[in-house]
């Protein structure tokens, strides 16, 4: 018996002959990619007006302080003068950077200017210690942004848009006024630029808006027990990816937003799923004559998944492009992010998702009897 | 040739088993018509299911024997080993066309090709050329790229006949093929299946209950409630009408 062939030819041409109805399923599944990718991008772009300049910080752990009860937040964390010697002093840590966050409003030198929102990062400079790394890239565009003198600050440049000004001009926070030392990347914060200061500016910015002056997070880079010391100082160390689910804002946006496409997912694999067991059922005649004339099962459930990748990868791929087109058009006007996380890995999950339910279809192909094709009348 | 020997075939129908199949035993010859005959539900299909390995008997052989000697019992081979034996060594021709309707005539032949098999090969030259060799000898050689809806019925039953023939099968199985053909069209078909089976030296098995065309068999089975009651051929290998 001699190994039997596949039968792609077949798939082939049932998708030139029943063009209509596969252009149909294609475009659906290119308009649900197209809105996958779009929630996803959108998704990417909010989250990273969100957390981006966390991401940013330096060290290989954030360190937040861990309320007695509930979870460690970004709003309410304190590190006390004890924690922070605790980590500073614990074994196998290299470097320590406290870091202070806090929402405020800052106003340009401008006659018309108004009071624009910002989120003040206040750590040393990136070329004002040592530490792992040392160079500016190695500690993050916020660290690199941090000015050296306490009269100055440093702007993202979302903030400088803002509120209109460039280096060399002055901005005014809580009726203390800075000059602009460097302008430049791409922080954000809870939806604020960032605008970044000397640790001791920004105690003294926080305790004008309210707060004690202490840091609220530390950057700590290094190898020690994270959990020991974690828990002698009463504080938690998360990875930085780790340490948003701190931040209220980016758990409930980016929660609703990952439904919303989890949902779509689901949408595809069900209209996938239903195209094919519909147009199979409909082929079940055919499949069975081939089964009669020696296609074996294996062979017709290659050349049926093989039918629906063609139109996943061809409907996926018109949709991705879509994506992609559009989202370079809405880059300017929303938060939108390009990248492969928010095109390929959508695209990738909708294939997977949509051979998945184009699986559910094969039970008719596996069932169908040759013998239905002796006396049948079609 | 192919070689029922003592085959026999239930169903179940509730608490029993209907005998559809009751020790049969016939013979198709290399290069000859062999027609089963008999009234409805007499199991002149099941016998050419069982033939096809379509579907199993209870007990019995049924032997294919090639033209070099070499034998095998298709009712004692696994279910893919009588899908690969029907893709290689068997022809089989529907009721009904059962053309598919994507395919054009041509295409219809090169599927054969592409489910697999020795003879039939996937150098698509060569099947290509075997598949219109084929087209021309059924008559159709202008309508090669004709889809089964632009064809009229006799047409579909002669690519059907080439579909089956294409992979060069030791056995040809045909079911009714003038069930669904007028009285004219139907003797051409007959006519042409038995042109063919002696031209190419195919055992061809063929399940008829019109006998106006019997002058196309050598030989001619009857079969009443699943048992063979005649067995006739001429000398001259010829059925008088």
């Amino acid at each position: 018996m001699t190994r039997e062939g596949t039968i792609v030819f077949v798939a082939w041409r049932d998708l030139r002959f029943a063009r209509g109805r596969f252009v149909l399923i294609g475009s659906v599944v290119a308009l649900i990619t197209l809105l996958v990718g779009f929630l996803a991008g959108l998704t990417g772009g909010l989250a990273a007006q969100n957390v981006s300049a966390v991401l940013d910080l330096p060290g290989d752990r954030l360190v937040l302080q861990q309320p007695s009860d509930g979870q460690p937040s970004f709003g309410e964390s304190t590190i006390g003068q004890e924690a922070r010697v605790g980590w500073q002093t614990a074994a196998g840590v290299d470097e320590v950077v406290p870091v202070g966050i806090v929402q405020g409003r800052a106003t340009s030198g401008h006659d018309d200017g108004s009071a624009v929102g910002v989120a003040l990062f206040g750590l040393a400079s990136a070329g004002g210690h040592g530490g792992r790394g040392g160079s500016a890239d190695a500690r993050g565009s916020v660290a690199s942004l941090a000015p050296t003198r306490d009269d100055e600050v440093g702007l993202s440049a979302g903030a400088a848009a803002d509120l209109g000004v460039d280096v060399g001009d002055h901005v005014t926070i809580t009726g203390t006024t800075y000059r602009v030392a460097s302008v430049g990347g791409d922080a954000w914060y809870s939806h604020t630029p960032v605008l970044a200061m000397t640790p001791d500016a920004w105690s003294a910015a926080d305790r004008r808006l309210g707060g004690d002056g202490d840091p609220t997070v530390l950057a700590v880079s290094g190898s020690p027990d994270w959990d020991a010391v974690a828990t002698a100082t009463h504080t938690s160390a998360s990875s930085h990816l780790g340490s948003l689910t701190a931040l209220e804002t980016f758990r409930s946006e980016v929660g609703s937003l990952a439904l919303m496409i989890a949902m779509l997912f689901g949408v595809s694999a069900l209209v996938v799923g239903a195209f094919f067991t519909v147009w199979t059922m409909q082929r079940a005649g055919d499949v069975a004559v081939l089964k009669a004339l020696g296609a074996s099962t294996r062979s017709l459930v290659r050349d049926a998944l093989g039918q629906a990748l063609v139109v996943l990868v061809v409907g996926i791929g018109v949709g991705t492009a879509a994506v992609v087109g559009l989202g370079a058009l809405a880059g300017g006007a929303l938060p939108f992010l390009l990248s492969p996380l928010t095109t390929l890995v959508p695209a990738i999950a909708m294939a997977a998702l949509g051979l998945a339910g184009a699986a559910v279809a094969l039970r008719t192909v596996t069932a169908a009897d040759p013998l239905t094709a002796l006396g049948s009348n079609r | 040739m192919i070689t029922l020997d003592d085959v026999t075939l239930t169903f179940p129908d509730g608490d029993r088993h209907v005998t559809a199949v009751d020790h049969v035993s016939l013979t198709a010859r290399t290069g000859e018509v062999t027609g089963i005959t008999g009234p409805s539900g007499s199991g002149k299909s099941s016998i050419l299911a069982v033939a096809a390995t379509l579907i199993r008997p209870d007990s019995g052989r049924v032997v294919i024997t090639g033209a070099r000697g070499d034998a095998v019992d298709a009712a004692a081979l696994s279910r893919d080993e009588a899908t690969a034996l029907r893709r290689e060594r068997i022809g089989i021709v529907f009721q009904q066309s059962n053309l598919l309707p994507s395919l054009t005539a041509r295409e219809q032949l090169l599927v054969m090709a592409h489910l697999g098999g020795p003879r039939a090969g996937r150098r698509s030259a060569a099947v290509r050329d075997r598949a219109d060799d084929l087209i021309d000898a059924v008559g159709l050689s202008g309508h090669a790229d004709k889809r089964p809806a632009q064809l009229s019925g006799g047409q579909r039953q002669r690519i059907a006949i080439a579909r089956a023939l294409v992979h060069e099968p030791e056995v040809l199985l045909v079911d009714e093929p003038t069930s669904a053909l007028d009285q004219e069209r139907g003797a051409a078909i007959m006519s042409l299946i038995a042109q063919l089976t002696h031209e190419r030296g195919t055992a061809t098995l063929l399940v008829t209950h019109d006998l106006v065309h019997r002058g196309a068999l050598d030989s001619l089975v009857t079969v009443v409630d699943g048992r063979v009651v005649s067995d006739a051929a001429t000398g001259d290998g010829r059925i008088a009408a």
